[in-house]
């Protein structure tokens, strides 16, 4: 009996049984329609075996968008229940295992997929590369993230949510004070997923700095893939500090360790303190790429080079390493004294200005342009206001002395959400609009991407301004409710109005897929945008091996050049192409790691050594495996030229 | 376009609601501490508006003057690589900024941490405040007296707090006499405050908690000296003495109602021995004397706690 009460939802709801439900009839639906349409080889074949970057990438994107809605469907939730004085809907356990998710969902698997997914399809073009580094090693990265998701999102339906915020604070993420599964969900599922994250980081730093289309100096890599350089080493650097506090955290919570508890030793703020010191730098993990994409997206539609491109790098660059000095301002309110706040507010405000420099130089990139409003150029544009006020309040809570009064408050709340949607969401939706085409050979409709566009843009700042009133108003942050006298509740109420608004704003964004996938036309050339960079110089869809013959890069903006300026791109004959061969084991091994993840949750310790020998052996199949890869013969790469060619005169 | 003038709006909005007629409980400030940090928040607040204005300008005019629709269609836009005077006052001006702030962070935070301005020379009444699941317990060891969800203070008298938990970090706030402090388990953080004026303030645990963490609140009363005496007095005669029966069953997770008890919880369950009091903050010997003498009184309880480890750490600190 005690074995399958832990399985239970502790404090099941309708809205609990009607997703179980909706994921078992989801499930059978999924494998019923694969079954019927004898879909299973296709999908094992093209997708689950796959090492192409490109179709990774879009694996990727697909989880992001589905985290997406998960997450959102969160958000909603929390506003609603707050959107009224003392209202019922959600309990105090439900809206604090919302409120966990959100985070959760939001940060690791909305956002870093996201990022990722534009990453691994966009990077290997940009640079003129065949593919990444390690094309296996990407595999596992992804199925790595993707299974960390699915396990996280279990949790839901199986043991209980995580109710103690996304950043799961010790002690009261502690064993003793959250005694159901959730956290210990939360410590597997980022643990496996953040594995991921770090193979990423490493094969990008490879993938950048060595296989670049000859001529492409460092100084010449478009300013995406520089942005995702700087990533990828800020990855490298700060997932371990996660990985070793998961690690620490899972032992207080499964085999009584004493690292982070109340008593016997252990240290409250310790865990605090490892969380922010990986925490602050994600922050630039994720808006880094962003400033990527809204530099490549102004470039293009101002119809400007980029200005300024040198300070661009070099901001970036002071970014990165100013980002892992600047952690203590999570808690300025720890009581550790004047001077240490003092040190950790300066260097904090000091990040504004390469921040600043940043914007400066989008403005004038602007300047004298010739300004085309696409989809993407409105996020862009639209990001650089809305992401200027959440900047500067940055800078108000970098106060310190300030920050004792705005700390834990909805000011937090709101600064923290004014800097990540526009700057990370924003950005996202420009780089998917942009890369669209690229990526599915057909755009996107603008006229319904403007629609979502002003739903979103508009109610980013309707939901998220009132906030900064009702937390200088005391009202606390992760409260479930609170009183009619407070007067919080008509904040509360315009928030909600706002999230709904950017609900019906992504509730657009999917119909325009459909409808664009249904009505688009396919006709839509190599360089619909009349764009800058190499990605845009191979053709629609993108043939497996990226470019039939590798480019030869002048300058940040080769394409640019070959289409103005008579540079040469293609300079060479054509030759055997050699590529990775397709490979189960990511797959496989990752599905032993879900196993494994799942079954520590539970303290199931049978299973996890069997699935632990599972990794291993599968690593151990890797170590001895003779793949040398295979080679695409001049014939069919020239087939496969003309049928691309043939498609896009139809 | 339309955007613009939707965030110009409601930027003027924000401010016209800060500056409106009902004061938001931070910008209105009833104490030293949180006059400081108001005046701090007013400032930041009006050099960054003209940032975001100045921003929001550049922005509408370069879109309004060169956007494509007004071009001529054999326009075509310069290459233009960067420019040294340009790119050294993009980077100036900010620098500039940030210096101005640092050096009214810096004054600030050390205002903040000492004890308050104009209360000096006047003697702290010390409270220990510490969090259980999901309450808060005032110790006033010089009147010997203990609340529990409600706190007295006099006006005019600098306040120290000293700040614990029984559990989760919580973190200490009652917005109109400054700003909050965390209280953890394994050691004590002080927080200097005073009130300027009598009156009822809002105070509560603002650092999530777990479930009942949204009522996690207590009210405050500030008052003349003579009338906190004759509270004091009044708690004295008419309050149960706290036992430490009574004080664990306080201590089980739930909400409670006011209480008041004479006697404190010092005495059997002494807060912990860790003391994380910033350096350079105000008069800092003087205070660590004082709770010296004190564990010294106590000390043959220290066994009791579950803290007593931590004593290595506060001799290196009191000695």
């Amino acid at each position: 009996m005690d074995f399958f009460e832990r399985f239970l939802i502790p404090h099941p709801s309708p809205i609990i049984y009607a997703s179980m439900a909706a994921i078992v009839l989801t499930t059978i639906a999924i494998i019923v329609g694969l079954t019927y349409f004898k879909k299973w080889g296709y999908l094992w074949r093209e997708w689950l075996t796959t090492v192409d970057h490109k179709k990774i990438g879009i694996m990727y994107l697909i989880s992001a968008l589905l985290m997406l809605f998960r997450g959102g469907v969160d958000a909603i939730m929390m506003r609603a229940q707050t959107s009224m004085p003392e209202n019922t809907l959600l309990d105090a356990q439900h809206y604090n295992e919302i409120f966990s998710t959100h985070g959760v969902v939001m940060i690791f698997f909305m956002a870093m997929g996201f990022i990722i997914a534009l990453m691994n399809f966009v990077i290997p073009l940009q640079i003129g590369a065949r593919d990444v580094a390690y094309p296996r090693l990407n595999a596992v990265s992804f199925w790595l993230y993707f299974m960390g998701a699915m396990l996280f999102n279990l949790s839901f339906v199986i043991g209980g949510s995580p109710s103690s915020g996304w950043t799961s604070y010790f002690p009261l993420a502690g064993s003793e004070l959250s005694p159901s599964v959730g956290t210990n969900y939360y410590m597997l599922a980022l643990q496996i997923s953040g594995l991921g994250t770090l193979m990423t980081g490493i094969n990008f730093i490879v993938t950048i700095l060595k296989m670049r289309a000859p001529g492409m100096t460092l100084m010449k890599m478009p300013m995406f893939t520089w942005s995702g350089l700087i990533t990828n080493i800020i990855i490298v650097f700060a997932f371990p500090v996660l990985t070793v506090a998961l690690a620490m955290g899972t032992m207080d919570r499964l085999f009584g360790t004493n690292f982070f508890t109340t008593t016997d030793g252990g240290m409250d703020m310790l865990w605090a303190n490892l969380f922010w010191v990986w925490g602050h730098p994600e922050v630039y993990i994720l808006i880094l790429p962003a400033f990527g994409i809204y530099s490549e997206v102004i470039s293009t539609f101002a119809k400007r080079n980029l200005y300024g491109y040198n300070s661009m790098v070099a901001s970036m660059v002071v970014i990165s390493l100013l980002s892992f000095v600047v952690w203590v301002h999570h808690f300025f309110t720890m009581g550790q004294g004047a001077m240490v706040n003092s040190i950790f507010s300066i260097t904090t405000m000091a990040i504004a200005i390469p921040t600043g420099i940043k914007i400066f130089n989008w403005l004038l990139t602007l300047w004298k342009g010739k300004i085309v409003f696409t989809v993407p150029m409105l996020y862009s544009l639209a990001f650089i206001p809305i992401f200027t006020i959440g900047g500067v309040t940055g800078v108000m809570l970098g106060m310190s002395a300030a920050d004792y009064q705005y700390h834990n408050t909805m000011f937090l709340v709101a600064h923290f959400h004014l800097v990540i949607i526009p700057g990370v969401v924003f950005a996202m939706l420009a780089g998917l609009t942009y890369w669209w085409p690229k990526m599915f050979g057909f755009m996107l409709n603008e006229r319904i991407g403007k629609w979502a566009f002003s739903f979103i843009s508009i109610g980013t700042c309707v939901a998220f301004f009132p906030m900064f009133i009702s937390g200088l108003d005391g009202q606390a942050r992760r409260m479930y409710t609170y009183s009619e006298s407070t007067g919080f509740g008509i904040w509360n109420m315009i928030s909600f109005i706002g999230a709904i608004g950017l609900a019906i704003g992504f509730i657009l964004i999917v119909y325009n897929i459909y409808y664009s996938t249904r009505y688009a036309s396919r006709d839509v050339g190599d360089d619909p945008w009349d764009a800058r960079s190499l990605e845009w110089a191979t053709h629609n869809p993108v043939p497996e091996y990226n470019f039939a013959i590798t480019p030869h890069v002048n300058s940040s903006q080769a394409l640019w050049d070959s289409k103005k300026n008579g540079h040469t791109l293609f300079r060479d004959g054509l030759k055997e192409i050699h590529m990775p061969n397709n490979s189960g084991v990511p797959f496989v091994m990752s599905v032993f790691f879900f196993i494994f993840g799942f079954s520590f949750i539970f303290s199931m310790w049978i299973t996890v050594i069997a699935s632990l020998i599972g990794i291993f052996a599968c690593m151990l199949h890797r170590s001895f495996e003779n793949d040398h890869g295979h080679h695409i013969s001049v014939e069919e790469i020239k087939r496969t030229e003309s049928e691309v060619r043939g498609a896009k005169n139809e | 376009m339309k955007m613009k003038w939707v965030m110009l709006a409601s930027l003027f909005t924000l401010l016209a609601v800060l500056t409106g007629c009902e004061p938001l409980l931070v910008l209105d400030p009833e104490g030293p501490q949180a006059q400081t940090q108001a005046n701090v928040i007013w400032i930041s607040i009006a050099i960054m508006s003209v940032i975001v204005i100045v921003v929001f300008a550049m922005l509408a005019y370069i879109l309004y003057k060169y956007r494509a629709s007004k071009q001529s269609d054999s326009y075509e836009p310069p290459y233009i690589k960067g420019n040294v005077i340009v790119e050294s006052l993009i980077v100036g001006i900010p620098v500039l900024i940030v210096i101005v702030l640092s050096v009214i962070s810096v004054q600030s935070n050390y205002k903040v941490e000492a004890t308050p301005e104009g209360y000096e020379n006047d003697e702290p009444l010390v409270v220990y405040a510490s969090s259980s699941d999901w309450k808060w317990h005032f110790s006033y060891p010089e009147q010997d007296i203990e609340t529990v969800n409600y706190l007295y203070v006099p006006t005019d008298r600098p306040l120290e707090f000293r700040l614990y938990s029984y559990g989760p970090i919580t973190s200490f706030w009652i917005p109109q006499l400054g700003g909050q402090k965390y209280a953890m388990s394994d050691m004590i953080t002080t927080l200097h405050l005073a009130a300027d004026n009598a009156g009822e303030f809002m105070g509560r645990n603002a650092n999530f908690s777990g479930e009942g963490f949204a009522e996690n609140t207590f009210s405050v009363e500030a008052m003349p000296q003579q009338e906190f005496n004759d509270w004091v007095k009044e708690v004295k005669q008419t309050a149960d003495p706290l036992t430490e029966d009574k004080f664990n069953e306080l201590l089980e997770p739930g909400h409670l109602g006011q209480l008041t008890f004479t006697g404190t919880h010092l005495e059997f369950n002494p807060p912990p021995q860790g003391h994380h009091e910033g350096h350079g903050a105000g008069s800092e010997g003087e205070h660590n004397d004082e709770s010296s003498s004190e564990h010294d009184a106590h000390g043959e309880h220290e066994s009791d706690s579950g803290h007593a480890d931590e004593t290595e750490e506060n001799t290196e600190h009191q000695h």
